[in-house]
């Protein structure tokens, strides 16, 4: 039991993920990209941040059984201004809400989130009926990458997080601003 | 003492209280003029000795509020149900039992918080989960159509 | 000059900060506003409900058998011990007589659940203090654990198992086999625990006499479970009020009288030990027999007020319902042991330092949706 390594060449699913290349940007350009995204990718610091069950599956992910420190996610920062990712796990209710978007505006470029478990994507269980729940964090923050499941298994977050830096490594200087004008205060 | 010589002890302290035998616990409902004075005797009566309040309710039965607070005596094991009820839905009020069973503080406040009956007496009688402008949502006329989404 | 340095330190101004929602100390979204002077905590007000998701009054709206799967959400450590609350309550309500089986299985399973909450609580207990290999052994152990309940109920940790009637499924055949490996496995590690922990002189240094609570305090602010017990109040619902298989199995209620962070832990290291003991004595003879009782599809349970309590990894969880006859309760109440364990925080915490606090909150074992529900 354990996921077997698989390398990068063998993502072969999400074809359009390698569309996101912008064209035309000229050799020069793109190999700096490459370089740029190569470290980014591989060294990824995650806040930590969980609000329910979908938290201590953040934190088996990173205990000795599904290590991610080796995929660079190693160090967790509490403080949101040395961190990159944020791994939303949990349900985002209304009072928690302004402390999440607070949060986010808190951490600097590059920053990606990360969607994790049914609460964050849509509100999960509790979308019928809850007076108090936000319906799927998206409302509040942009979010890169949802991984479905309540709660997710570790693999699945690995999965998502390896997702990420494929993401990242299609990205290019020039294409990540036009992606925050959405929700980023001015 | 078992749920008869229970029933029989109350009926002691007042003689017209209404007392009925449930299938677990004897239950007991009180006028809210006199929730603080039988409260208060079953904590310090030698035979009941009721010191640990384990569960404190608030319940909208549709045309009254009530409170419900399941007793328990860690002495002699029996346990006991106190109800209250009031049918002013527009400023229900009931005695505050935080002198007696301090764990009352916090349920209090959450009775206060989610169905909006003010306990007099509480030392400090704010909100604890929801804003300050948020309705009370355990109420049964409770109706949010941005909020709630209904199948 | 040391007229001014002694100035300096005793000054007498008091100010107020934040351990804000966000807190890698706080185990989840808790808010505290402390109130200090110098280092000293003078008082610690909670501010709670970022988490709050109105379950209560969602059960109003759908089945019984569909609250389990929101029952599981609250404590989602003891999330087989919650099923376990509700079934019981609709069971004992419709007065239904469950096959011995289901009730040795589902000791079995609230036993496991209970270990594996401790190991959780204790990997997390010595990361706060900064002992981060506690984190990495805890964590390791149980996943052993997690495996069982996987192969069994298909879930790691959200399991969904009981249901009224009884069981979702039955047990896989390697049940027997892997509980029994990992009980002669764990009997063997828990010393490792101890030789980290226990006996650490810098461990004792922080805990031993910090975060006091009394025999009288503990239960006039209701706490149970091993923070109560470590203040000696002997509030076992397995001994005084036995559900399931507990009336056959034979087990001691751990009680100390210090009351203080070190006794609530030590206190939770004895309870693994008496659950592995329960385990050894229930896993040979599970009785055979059906795992489910057939029930009717649509349950209604009749006119009246049912409670009952269970005991979860961290105290006495009760399930009020009041039902009115129909499909859905008419209110239902979760008398959670982590709302009224965290009453008990300001009392314990005044006079002490801000890294007591630390201390004192990873002793009593919060798990902030529980409170919030």
């Amino acid at each position: 039991m354990g996921i077997k390594g698989i390398s990068e060449e063998e993502f072969k699913d999400n074809e359009s993920l390698e569309l996101l290349k912008e064209p035309g940007s000229g050799i020069f350009l793109t190999k700096i990209d490459d370089v740029i995204n190569w470290g980014r990718k591989n060294s990824l610091w995650p806040l930590t941040f969980a609000t329910s069950c979908c938290g201590i599956e953040m934190m088996a992910t990173g205990a000795p059984r599904h290590d991610f420190a080796r995929f660079g996610m190693e160090v967790y920062r509490a403080s949101p201004r040395q961190a990159d990712v944020i791994v939303v796990a949990g349900t985002i209710v209304n009072k928690m809400a302004p402390v999440l978007k607070r949060l986010y505006d808190q951490m600097s470029e590059p920053k990606y989130v990360v969607a994790m478990g049914a609460c964050a994507i849509s509100g999960g269980p509790f979308f019928l009926n809850s007076y108090y729940t936000v319906k799927g964090v998206d409302h509040v923050i942009p979010v890169d990458v949802y991984v479905p499941g309540c709660p997710p298994r570790p693999e699945a977050l690995l999965y998502g997080m390896l997702q990420l830096q494929r993401r990242i490594k299609a990205e290019s200087i020039l294409s990540r601003k036009k992606r925050n004008e959405s929700h980023d205060v001015k | 003492m078992d749920n008869i010589q229970l029933e029989q002890f109350i009926k002691s302290l007042d003689n017209d209280l209404d007392i009925k035998l449930g299938k677990q616990f004897p239950e007991v409902t009180v006028p809210a003029s006199k929730l603080y004075y039988i409260a208060r005797q079953l904590r310090e009566r030698e035979e009941a000795l009721f010191d640990f309040l384990f569960c404190l309710t608030g319940v909208d039965y549709g045309s009254e509020l009530g409170v419900t607070y399941h007793l328990r005596s860690t002495r002699y094991g029996h346990s006991v149900v106190l109800k209250v009820r009031t049918t002013d839905r527009e400023n229900p009020e009931f005695q505050s039992v935080t002198n007696i069973w301090k764990t009352a503080e916090f349920h209090e406040r959450e009775v206060f918080d989610l169905l909006g009956i003010k306990f007099t007496g509480h030392p400090d009688l704010r909100r604890l989960f929801l804003e300050s402008s948020f309705g009370f949502p355990l109420r049964k006329d409770y109706s949010d159509d941005v909020n709630v989404v209904t199948r | 000059m040391e007229e001014e340095a002694k100035d300096i330190i005793n000054d007498d101004q008091e100010y107020v900060i934040n351990m804000g929602p966000q807190h890698p100390s706080t185990h989840g979204v808790l808010r505290l506003v402390l109130s200090l002077k110098g280092e000293i905590v003078r008082n610690v007000e909670p501010h709670i409900g970022y988490i709050h998701r109105g379950i209560e009054k969602m059960c109003e709206s759908i089945t019984y058998p569909q609250i389990i799967h929101l029952t599981d959400r609250m404590d989602y450590l003891s999330a087989h011990i919650n099923n376990e609350a509700v079934c019981l309550n609709v069971e004992n309500a419709l007065e239904i007589e469950i096959p011995e089986r289901v009730k040795v299985i589902r000791t079995l399973m609230s036993e496991l659940t209970r270990i594996q909450s401790h190991q959780l609580w204790w990997a997390s207990f010595g990361m706060d203090l900064g002992g981060l290999t506690c984190f990495f052994y805890g964590l390791r152990d149980r996943e052993k654990i997690l495996d069982i309940f996987e192969e069994t109920c298909g879930g790691r940790m959200i399991v969904s198992y009981s249901c009224p009637g009884g069981l979702m499924y039955d047990i896989h055949p390697n049940f027997q086999k892997r509980v029994k490996e990992f009980v002669k496995y764990f009997r063997k590690t828990l010393p490792e625990y101890d030789d980290l922990l226990t006996g650490n002189v810098i461990f004792r240094e922080r805990t031993a006499g910090v975060g006091k609570l009394s025999l009288e305090d503990a239960i006039s602010y209701g706490v149970t479970g091993p923070s109560g017990r470590a203040s000696g109040f002997s509030c076992d619902v397995r001994k005084h009020e036995p559900y399931s298989a507990y009336d056959r199995v034979s087990f001691n209620e751990v009680l100390y009288t210090e009351g203080d962070t070190y006794h609530r832990y030590l206190a939770r290291i004895e309870e693994m030990r008496e659950s592995m003991n329960i385990i050894d004595q229930l896993i040979d003879n599970i009785p055979e027999g059906p795992y489910a009782v057939k029930m009717k599809p649509i349950i209604r349970l009749p006119e009246g007020e049912y409670y009952q309590s269970v005991e979860t990894a961290r105290g006495e969880l009760g399930v009020f319902i009041i039902s009115d006859g129909n499909k859905n309760p008419f209110r239902i109440k979760f008398r959670s042991p982590n709302f009224t364990n965290l009453s008990a925080l300001n009392l314990m915490a005044k006079g002490f330092k801000i890294a007591d606090l630390v201390a004192i909150g990873g002793s009593l074992d919060l798990v902030i949706p529980d409170i919030d529900r």
